[in-house]
């Protein structure tokens, strides 16, 4: 058998159907009031849940509808097509970082107390690894985690961590050696509320419904029973769920391009200039059309890398270096990309773009976040210049 | 999840043709590509080893494979010579295949097979010295004269235009209608042997120099009446179809050759040293090359895309379009970076890089421009 196999079938655009109302029923409404009020309702998240946006990568086990990561696909696109990106990022964090960990790397019990209820949207998570002081250098944290008896105590602070301002538990790496090599940190599961454990929200320039947090550990106990995986291992655990995760932004971030695109097409087509409508300039004709090939690139590329991770999924044999390298090329690809049709679409508003009241300037906002987040441009650079052979002497 | 859309008959037939792009080809492109000539004797041995017919049913004399393996060919000779791609592109993405989707048995015996063979050379004739891809506004004319049409008129940058037995030509056939002006076009098999029809000029390029492209010159070349090739009038709506598969040829082997360029830059990236290290080691480099793999793969992704799409037969106008636009607008931009990367190294004259450099050129400007690609783009997406 010769082609290509299609990625989707009825099932995922009936799925696709489901989210899309959930979107149109659910957030869109109230994306302005929330926009302005930098919040939202944490009953959203049950709402999600009883809704089925959080299972479709979840064995039925634990509540969830698959493992099928087309649909998983599908959700993503669909949410972050949401006019309210930040509350998609929050949700994104719960279920693609946060059970996703659970689920890959928890013992039974773990899942049974973390995973079941954040499938169903009960219980909300975070995933904390980046820290003041290190972001994709993960081998550089600093937070520690001491063993103390049957327990372990932490100590540090984590930032720009996306929902972890009000998630019920968080993911955690901490250092737990200062071996040389990549054996030095350990994830745990931290609950809210624990002594020593405060989460501070962050205020940001973009993605203002998002609950981003600030974390602060001091002589925090948690129980070797909420320690995620061996001792040892979070370095290689947050390495492979990075690539997950980069494909989940990718996905995300065409999903806002292409919603930018559309609405500075609409205005184009409202706008008159000149004594006519500024869509019947060339130059806008033809920077859209360049956009949109760009775009239907990203989505040939981000669309290659989901194929990796499906068949990787299934139990095929797909190469770590294949998977690692189209997953950058995907993420460096979309980021970029979405954050300059977004400034597109400011231009074509002309000094309405710099209003609040147009959605532009919060598309424009909300995709910077794309090249630094996850890992930055320059991360992927470098891991595809060595997938290239290239790199430092 | 099936990863890759070949099969193991594809890699297979991907050695064949490797081997004979290795051992009759690459070692003679520079010389070729400084004498500004080839011998025909590549469309002969490219028919006799098959390769000319390779998606073509086997009842019109091809092999009867599908798309894909068109999709090899093109990939293997794009990654050694863009310009012999181009002219056997030509030949076997633009020249034969409206023979078989317009034609009659009569004239795929008569010209297609003999084609598939590599016994005639075939060439595609839109473009004229007043209108390129308007393809509306052409003004070579054919009229009837009994049971024969009169044919009059010039076509200018016709890529094998010299050497060709056969030219599969666009011509007016009726007054030009202001309200309908595709509606009087009709495509004709030209033959080049019949009185009247003359090659007026070998053009001179900057880059592709190996391949032939011509002024050509018709002055009451009488064709027989079935030399007509599909329906009379029809022959924009023809044209169209054909460009589609031209275009989505040209890209499959212009990220071919773009893909051979990314590799010889990372080469010599590796191995050269500046300041005591490979050049290849600094980020400003290894970054560059990084931007570059990126852009590229996105494209073959697209053009994959749209590969699977021609095989279904799904006639996808915005997807080829957008294909067509993307490949010349990252193969050059790459080709520039390896130029760049190499240094006094990427301009010497007869080298792989120089050459392509020169030659990739073309991409943004034949089959189609750039700035029609986003036209029509911007006509699909409903803008103009």
């Amino acid at each position: 058998m010769s082609g290509m196999e299609p990625l989707f079938g009825e099932e995922h655009d009936a799925y696709r159907e489901t989210v899309r109302m959930f979107v149109q029923r659910e957030i869109d409404p109230f994306a302005e009031d929330w926009e302005n009020e930098r919040d939202y309702p944490r009953e959203l998240f049950q709402k999600a849940g009883a809704a089925g946006l959080f299972g479709a990568k979840f064995d039925e086990r634990w509540g969830g509808t698959g493992p099928d990561y087309a649909a998983e696909a599908v959700a993503i696109e669909e949410l972050s097509r949401s006019l309210s990106f930040g509350t998609a990022s929050d949700l994104g964090a719960h279920s693609q970082l946060a059970a996703l960990y659970i689920d890959r790397f928890g013992s039974d019990d773990q899942k049974e107390r973390y995973l079941r209820p954040s499938i169903a949207g009960d219980l909300l998570g975070a995933l904390a690894v980046t820290e003041p002081g290190a972001g994709s250098d993960v081998n550089g944290i600093h937070t520690r985690a001491t063993r103390d008896g049957d327990d372990w105590v932490l100590n540090g602070s984590k930032v720009f961590i996306t929902n972890g301002a009000w998630s019920d538990y968080v993911v955690v790496a901490g250092r737990t050696s200062d071996d040389p090599g990549h054996g030095n940190i350990t994830l745990f599961v931290v609950d809210a509320g624990s002594a020593g454990f405060e989460q501070r929200r962050m205020k940001m320039i973009a993605w203002h419904t998002s609950h981003t947090g600030e974390l602060f550990f001091d002589e925090v106990a948690v129980s070797d029973a909420n320690r995620l995986g061996d001792v040892g291992s979070g370095f290689a655990s947050i390495m492979t769920n990075f690539q997950w995760e980069r494909v989940m932004m990718s996905l995300s971030a065409l999903a806002l391009a292409n919603l930018s695109l559309e609405t500075a097409i609409e205005y184009a087509r409202e706008r008159t200039a000149f004594g006519r409508p500024v869509i019947r300039f060339q130059v806008w004709q033809h920077r859209f059309a360049d956009l949109a090939v760009r775009l239907r690139t990203s989505k040939a590329l981000t669309y290659k890398a989901l194929r990796l991770h499906i068949a990787a999924e299934q139990g095929q044999e797909v190469p770590r270096e294949e998977l690692v390298r189209v997953t950058s090329m995907a993420k460096l690809h979309s980021q970029r990309l979405a954050w300059e049709v977004a400034d597109e679409c400011v231009q074509v508003h002309g000094g309405a773009g710099a209003l609040k009241e147009y959605p532009a300037q919060r598309f424009w906002r909300d995709a910077r976040v794309g090249p630094i987040g996850g890992g930055t441009d320059d991360i992927m650079r470098n891991l595809i210049a060595r997938s290239l052979g290239l790199g430092v002497a | 999840m099936r990863l890759t859309p070949f099969t193991e008959e594809h890699d297979l037939l991907r050695s064949t043709v490797r081997q004979w792009v290795e051992t009759e080809i690459a070692p003679h492109v520079a010389d070729w590509e400084e004498r500004g000539d080839f011998p025909d004797d590549v469309f002969r041995r490219a028919g006799e080893l098959g390769f000319l017919g390779l998606a073509f049913p086997e009842g019109a004399g091809g092999q009867g494979g599908d798309y894909w393996s068109q999709v090899v060919f093109l990939e293997e000779v794009g990654r050694v010579s863009q310009p012999i791609a181009m002219v056997l592109s030509v030949q076997t993405d633009m020249a034969t295949p409206p023979i078989l989707e317009f034609g009659s048995e009569a004239q795929i015996d008569r010209w297609l097979k003999p084609a598939l063979r590599g016994e005639l050379i075939g060439a595609i004739g839109i473009t004229e010295p007043d209108t390129g891809s308007d393809v509306a506004s052409i003004r070579t004319h054919a009229e009837r004269d009994g049971n024969e049409w009169v044919l009059n008129g010039s076509k200018m940058y016709i890529t094998n235009g010299a050497r060709a037995d056969f030219i599969t030509m666009v011509v007016r056939t009726g007054e030009l209608d202001q309200t309908n002006p595709w509606g009087s076009i009709s495509m004709f098999i030209v033959d080049t042997s019949l009185p009247g029809f003359t090659v007026s000029q070998k053009l001179e390029k900057a880059g592709m120099r190996l391949s032939d492209t011509a002024l050509l010159y018709m002055d009451d070349v009488r064709l027989p009446a079935e030399a007509l090739l599909g329906v009379e009038g029809e022959g924009f709506k023809q044209i169209m179809w054909e460009l589609q598969g031209e275009r989505i040829g040209v890209s499959i082997f212009g990220v071919a050759g773009a893909r051979a360029l990314l590799e010889a830059a990372v080469d010599y990236a590796r191995t050269r040293e500046t300041f005591g290290q490979p050049i290849g080691s600094y980020q400003a480099v290894s970054h560059r090359l990084a931007d570059m793999a990126t852009e590229l793969e996105a494209v073959q992704a697209l053009v994959y895309e749209c590969c699977e799409l021609w095989n279904r037969g799904v006639y996808a106008t915005e997807e080829v379009a957008m294909a067509k636009l993307a490949v010349g607008q990252m193969s050059n931009r790459l080709v520039d970076a390896a130029v760049q990367t190499m240094g006094g190294a990427g301009l010497v004259e007869g080298e792989f890089v120089s050459r392509e450099w020169l030659g990739m050129r073309i991409g943004r400007i034949g089959g189609g421009s750039d700035e029609v690609q986003r036209q029509i783009l911007a006509r699909i997406m409903g803008l103009a």
